[in-house]
């Protein structure tokens, strides 16, 4: 049996979302999305998944806040303590399983509600080796990283930037991507770093956004739309927490590799590159995609390097990577995030609105948890 | 004559921070809460002296404090109600001593107010009713204890204009409707 996206809907994707409460935009993401699927949740959903973190929602025990907004009230509803695309890994066994017909995946952000953003990162930071280090900048995390890639691959530092300036500018066709610009590589190149090597340029903004999935069995999916989307493959792999990441080598991450190999197997796929025509994927730091493309894609950072700079992935190159403007253009949305790449990707596939273009069967989506986290999560979609 | 001292070597809190192998960390999480369109104006009612409530316009259930949609229904909610406080105790409870266990001066008194709203009776054994909870002033612990404060007439207790700031605590508490 396979396992469909009937309907995807969103909320925001706005730097600060200040008119709507975090439940208005879970409902209003909910309301497009079973608009388009043609169901009443309170009838037509056999369960209901969000997924979210207590410490971003300011909220303990958050997850009693979210069946009200998505019609999961006195229904089967459950919190995924992690990414978006872990939600819908979760939707997409429960569907396998054959006891939920229609499974709801959601997640929303409001980074505009939280004052003190460094220290909540530092609440995921080891409490014994790396809290007491007082880091003024939980990016820092991001930085070593960024070192560590570029050290390693032989890649060049020209070679991020070029990653901003295309997914800054990228995003000038999606309306849901707010911090698009049209820049130039010398912006990004001359500009002061915030943790070297990267700039304000290459390190994604916060969005406050909501998005929701209408997951379905096949059976289901044909009966509630003409245009569903498989998914074909799900994988997620997480390696190693803050208290331990020094003994790792930062350069790599081999749970986007682990991730990918995953869900390509199920998808019975044995070359991502060759099988998928684009691919919307981590990039909420400018390294962050090329280790993306390295790990999924290329196998070989350089490799993915001379593809970037030859414009192979362009919105209009031979292999699009993030021509939604990835989080760079997007923001980044808490665990929204992946959900963010999982709606741009399905919204390019059904080649729907002026912003995409048809022609598209298959894609790559992947996503990275963000620092401090080394969790990565992929997904491969068909028409 | 204090507590009996059990064997042992007693340490102050203060020197088991200090003991090696303990890594104290106070958490900085702060935040600043988008109330929405519905909290927003019902706040800015209380400011005003007002109870304001949204009602479905497929059920009929008048959401105290509103919601911008129906959690029965999956409906926006499109409707303002104005509803006037008063109310019926619906449950009630006496607090003694605090979180930190130490005695309260004065008992606390918190309840839920079930609100009497504009067209809508709903039934007495329903699950769910436009309601709020506060402190309920004007009544003695022993009128909780016994039950007799259950379904008592009560009405919101406010502050005066110039002390309201847009929040819950504008009503100071619930107090019996006399007569």
């Amino acid at each position: 049996m396979r396992v469909a996206l009937v309907s995807m809907g969103w909320s925001g994707f706005r730097p600060s979302v200040e008119e709507l409460s975090f439940r208005e935009m879970m409902f209003e993401a909910a309301m497009r999305a079973y608009e388009q699927a043609g169901i009443d949740p309170r009838r037509d959903v056999d369960a209901f998944i969000s997924c979210q973190e207590d410490f971003w929602e300011g909220i303990a025990i958050t997850d009693e806040f979210a069946p009200e907004p998505i019609g999961g009230v006195l229904r089967p509803t459950l919190t995924v303590a992690g990414e978006f695309l872990q939600g819908l890994a979760q939707a997409y066994m429960m569907v396998k399983t054959g006891y939920f017909d229609v499974v709801v995946v959601e997640s929303h952000a409001k980074p505009s509600d939280v004052e003190s953003m460094r220290g909540v990162f530092e609440m995921a930071f080891d409490p014994l080796y790396l809290r007491p280090l007082k880091a003024p900048n939980p990016h820092f995390l991001a930085g070593l990283m960024a070192s560590a890639f570029m050290a390693r691959s032989g890649v060049d530092r020209e070679h991020l930037a070029m990653v901003a300036v295309k997914n800054k500018s990228n995003g000038l066709y999606n309306p849901r991507a707010s911090h698009s610009a049209r820049i130039t590589l010398s912006d990004v190149l001359d500009s002061e770093p915030v943790v070297d090597p990267l700039t304000r340029y290459e390190i994604a903004p916060f969005s406050d956004a909501a998005v929701v999935a209408v997951v379905a069995s096949e059976e289901a999916a044909r009966r509630l739309t003409d245009t569903p989307v498989w998914i074909d493959g799900v994988g997620w792999s997480t390696e190693a927490g803050t208290g331990s990441m020094a003994w790792h080598d930062l350069g790599s991450m081999p749970s986007m590799r682990m991730a990918a190999t995953m869900a390509a197997s199920m998808a019975g796929i044995s070359s991502i590159m060759r099988d998928t025509s684009f691919a919307e994927v981590e990039d909420r730091y400018s390294f962050a995609e090329l280790m993306a493309a390295e790990e999924a894609l290329t196998g070989d950072a350089l490799e993915a390097a001379r593809m970037l700079e030859n414009g192979d992935f362009d919105r209009d190159g031979y292999y699009p990577v993030n021509p939604s403007g990835g989080s760079l253009a997007m923001g980044v949305a808490f665990e929204a995030t992946g959900g963010a790449r999982l709606l741009e990707a399905y919204l390019r596939l059904l080649g729907g609105g002026e912003e995409v273009e048809a022609g598209a069967e298959r894609a790559l989506v992947l996503s990275w948890r963000g620092i401090p986290t080394r969790t990565s999560m992929a997904v491969i979609l068909s028409l | 004559m204090g507590e009996p001292r059990l064997p042992g070597t007693y340490l102050k809190e203060k020197e088991m921070y200090q003991l090696p192998g303990i890594v104290e960390h106070r958490p900085d999480a702060k935040y600043s809460f988008s109330a929405g369109q519905a909290v927003s104006r019902f706040l800015e009612g209380l400011k005003q002296g007002r109870i304001l409530g949204k009602r479905c316009p497929r059920c009929g259930r008048v959401y105290v404090p509103p919601r911008s949609y129906c959690e029965y229904c999956f409906a926006p909610t499109a409707e303002w109600v104005e509803v006037s406080g008063e109310g019926e105790v619906n449950t009630a409870v006496v607090s003694y001593i605090s979180t930190f266990r130490e005695r309260l001066e004065e008992p606390e008194i918190i309840a839920v107010i079930r609100l009497y709203a504009p067209g809508y009776t709903g039934k007495k054994d329903e699950y769910e009713f436009p309601g709020i909870f506060h402190k309920l002033c004007g009544v003695k612990p022993e009128d909780v204890m016994s039950g007799r404060v259950i379904g008592m007439r009560v009405r919101p207790r406010w502050k005066p204009p110039e002390r309201r700031v847009g929040s819950i605590t504008d009503i100071e508490c619930f107090e019996p409707v006399e007569g």
